[in-house]
């Protein structure tokens, strides 16, 4: 299948959508081990997003994903907008001007942002950070799709597997962003940023289920 | 959540509203990007700004004027703010001798105002930062984030201010900025929670006799939670870690610093104080310079925080130097 601008807007209005709807849920998770706006942030900057979609001049592939990382990153603060605005800004760049793209650009793009991320937030694997649910995500996404050529089903298999990354980061100790001044005491709580991740790899999948049934 | 506010999403902008009204003598306030702005700007000199999240009033935005800061951003309640209100303010304070930037050390501010420097940068804009780490509180700081930025970026925004404003480069400025942050060290505690407006719940619940210690400034919890003590136990709590960390020795002169974290009376503050100055005086280190207030706070939080700043005569000079803001004023 191949992947058209359209595509992208219904993921990013969905991503909006789910960010409103889990609010509450964020901001809970983030008062646990960080300062309880995680929710309210990205609320605030999916929503800007939503407004600028009708109004964008540019209306490729790369240009939708380019305004919204530049949008979070001026309207989200705190470490969650530098890190989801470069992640789409990179993925942005990895696309290029490409009017529609295929599983292997998507994975591509996808693996573009993760670098960007991890580039920016000076993170790797295990510090209890987004990345924790990211990174395994794209590994399954990537060998899922090797092995079968089914992009639906490699995505199947990367959700499930940014969950468990998601889920996982509840016994770790966080080494990185605001829970890291917590010591021990971050240990038991689940990562917000993961959890927003585990949210957006949903969308994707939702926006690829729809796109294939037409 | 009792608050004297209109709607949670608007309490930044109506403060900065009332702040410009209040002191349109001293600063002016923009928005859309957000910022405060002395006076005049920009002035033949290096300009200073800061930034981070709102809830820590006065910090930053009371401390914009005469001899202190030149520009403020303020973020979202306890987030930091976004690249385009540092790179506006940088331009706008920019006089042609480069822009210091004074960030705390937290993940978001950090990275926020690199992307925002990196932008100055593109455009022709001297800009040298510095970051401030003087929380105690934070252990095995290698494996971690690192530790926070707390009250030793009040101190050093006043000095590093001064010497901007006597017509020190941007290289000493920075020079002076780093001095300042490697001598001091800070530690608070809280005796409540607070609650950012649009969450509308307390960050934490603490029970009548328990109290957090190594908290921030972001109504996070802290290190750990301990039974409610004398002030005297609370104090020795306090300053035992920061004496220990520099180390502070005997013979040293300093800048004792009680700050409130926003919910805390003065009378409260004061009692600490003269604990603090008995533990100093026990250890024979000598109190050059005082500052006791809210001056770094986490909303409405009860508790207090401690930081002690070696000084030397530098330091005293720029300290003791002529400072008008609407936080912070003597000499003028």
């Amino acid at each position: 299948m191949q992947i058209t601008a359209d595509h992208v807007t219904s993921f990013l209005q969905l991503v909006a959508e789910r960010v409103k709807e889990q609010r509450e849920y964020l901001t809970r998770l983030d008062a646990a081990i960080g300062d309880a706006d995680h929710g309210v942030n990205l609320d605030r900057g999916f929503s800007t997003v939503m407004s600028k979609l009708p109004t964008a001049t540019d209306r490729s592939i790369s240009g939708l994903l380019k305004l919204t990382g530049m949008t979070l990153i001026s309207t989200v603060g705190g470490a969650s907008g530098p890190l989801y605005g470069t992640a789409f800004l990179r993925a942005g760049t990895a696309i290029g001007d490409r009017a529609t793209i295929g599983a292997e650009e998507l994975i591509a793009a996808l693996s573009a942002a993760l670098e960007g991320i991890q580039t920016r937030g000076k993170a790797t694997r295990g510090e209890k950070t987004m990345i924790d649910a990211i990174a395994p995500a794209i590994d399954a996404l990537k060998e899922q799709y090797a092995a079968s050529g089914d992009l639906l089903a490699a995505m199947r298999a990367a959700v499930t597997a940014c969950e468990q990354g998601m889920i996982a980061t509840e016994p770790m100790l966080a080494t990185k962003g605001r829970a890291s001044y917590l010591g021990e005491r971050s240990i038991g709580h689940r990562d917000p940023g993961a959890a927003s991740a585990f949210l957006m790899a949903q969308a994707m999948l939702a926006t690829l289920e729809r796109a294939v049934q037409g | 959540m009792k608050k004297l506010i209109n709607a949670p999403e608007n309490v930044v902008k109506e403060a900065l509203a009332g702040m410009a009204i209040a002191h349109a003598d001293l600063i002016d306030v923009h928005f859309d990007p957000d910022y405060i702005v002395r006076k005049g700007a920009p002035h033949n000199k290096v300009g200073v700004i800061s930034g981070g999240g709102s809830g820590h009033e006065p910090m930053h935005g009371g401390f914009v004027g005469y001899g202190m800061l030149d520009a403020a951003c303020p973020g979202a309640v306890f987030t930091s703010p976004v690249p385009d209100q540092m790179l506006a303010a940088t331009k706008a304070v920019n006089g042609g001798k480069g822009v210091l930037h004074i960030v705390k050390n937290y993940t978001g501010d950090v990275m926020n105002f690199e992307m925002a420097a990196e932008l100055a940068a593109a455009e022709g804009i001297e800009v040298a930062s510095v970051v401030t780490n003087d929380d105690v509180a934070v252990e095995n700081s290698t494996w971690t984030a690192g530790r926070r930025g707390v009250g030793v970026t009040v101190l050093l925004e006043k000095i590093v201010g001064a010497a901007a404003e006597a017509g020190a480069d941007l290289a000493t400025c920075k020079a002076i900025a780093e001095r300042v942050n490697a001598h001091g060290r800070s530690m608070g505690m809280a005796l409540t929670p607070c609650t950012v407006p649009q969450a509308g719940k307390p960050g934490f619940e603490l029970a009548e006799d328990e109290m957090e210690v190594g908290i921030g400034i972001h109504g996070e919890p802290g290190r750990r939670r301990e039974k409610l003590a004398p002030a005297r136990d609370i104090a020795e709590m306090l300053a035992g870690p920061i004496l220990d960390d520099l180390p502070f020795q005997s013979g040293d002169a300093v800048l004792a610093f009680v700050n409130g974290m926003g919910g805390t009376p003065l009378i409260e503050l004061y009692l600490m104080y003269n604990e603090l100055a008995r533990i100093l005086k026990d250890r024979n280190i000598t109190i050059a310079r005082s500052l006791v207030g809210n001056y770094i706070t986490s909303l409405e939080m009860a508790g207090v925080s401690f930081t002690l700043l070696r000084l030397d005569d530098e330091m005293i000079k720029l300290w003791d130097a002529p400072v008008h803001t609407p936080a912070l004023r003597w000499g003028m």
